[in-house]
């Protein structure tokens, strides 16, 4: 009965995320305003840290908070404050025909992900990272990021450098 | 009764209905700005596929993958929040279809 209920926590959880993720990002690409749909991103973005956490993946649902609802999201309201943009007229809205074919190529691509994940069940070769482990979550993450992907990691600290190089370059203001 | 759990096909589609309306918000709006948030919201959606299937496999792969995800993400935004300051200093607007420099 309690592990039931426990489920049930779950589905009701689930659901609820799922709905407002969705309504969140549907108010992301259809708000005028950049801001609001700045604000309705970081929804979004909460809404699937949760989604990782009920996936017992606590790291990354924090890595999630804190990189991409805390720096990337305040980054965007930093340059929409800056850039003193005027909001899209309604002339602007006008339905294209190349972008109806375009949102409807992306629906048809959907129904296929439906269609695929409805049809076969998940296979494939089952790991060693049973839920007892993952409890010990950032300690799990760390043995695998430093023994099997050790080189990716010192590749991405590369990138990073790069991106921060080219982002104060980019801004400077040349004379 | 019991109640089964979550399947790991609702987090799927859950991700490709996310992934989907990042793409239709990516090629109708014509802010720059906020065809980038669709773009980050793709990215995102990916990153939920795999940590699912990551879940569901009990392997560790997948979770890596998003983290890098992540990482490349914020590279890519302070890269491209650089060249989208750069445009509106030299052509004052960022409306991608006035943007056509490239366009052959």
């Amino acid at each position: 009965m309690a592990e039931n209920l426990g489920v049930l926590f779950q589905w009701v959880i689930f659901l609820g995320v799922a709905f407002t993720s969705i309504i969140a990002s549907l108010l992301v690409i259809t708000r005028k305003n950049p801001i609001h749909s700045a604000l309705f991103l970081v929804l979004t973005f909460i809404c699937v840290a949760v989604l990782y956490v009920l996936l017992q993946n606590q790291f990354i649902a924090i890595v999630q908070v804190i990189v991409y609802a805390g720096a990337i999201v305040m980054l965007i309201v930093f340059v929409i404050m800056l850039l003193d943009l005027e909001e899209e007229l309604r002339s602007g809205m006008r339905l294209l025909y190349s972008k109806v074919l375009g949102s409807l190529l992306a629906v048809l691509f959907l129904l296929g992900i439906i269609y695929s994940v409805a049809a076969s069940p998940l296979t494939g070769q089952q790991g060693s990272y049973t839920p007892e482990r993952m409890s010990a979550n950032v300690k799990a993450v760390g043995e695998v990021l430093f023994t099997k992907y050790l080189f990716p990691f010192e590749i991405a600290s590369i990138l990073l450098v790069a991106a921060v190089i080219g982002a104060v370059v980019l801004s400077k203001r040349r004379r | 009764m019991v109640l089964p759990a979550v399947p790991p096909a609702l987090y799927l589609i859950l991700s490709g209905i996310l992934f989907t309306i990042g793409v239709i918000g990516a090629l109708t709006r014509r802010n720059a700005i906020i065809v980038f948030m669709s773009i980050e919201m793709m990215l995102n959606a990916v990153n939920v596929t795999f940590v699912t299937v990551s879940r569901f496999l009990q392997s560790m792969d997948g979770v890596l993958f998003a983290f890098f995800v992540i990482a490349v993400a914020a590279a890519e935004a302070a890269v491209g929040l650089a060249i989208f300051v750069l445009l509106y200093r030299s052509r004052e607007t960022i409306n991608v279809d006035e943007i056509n420099l490239l366009k052959w």
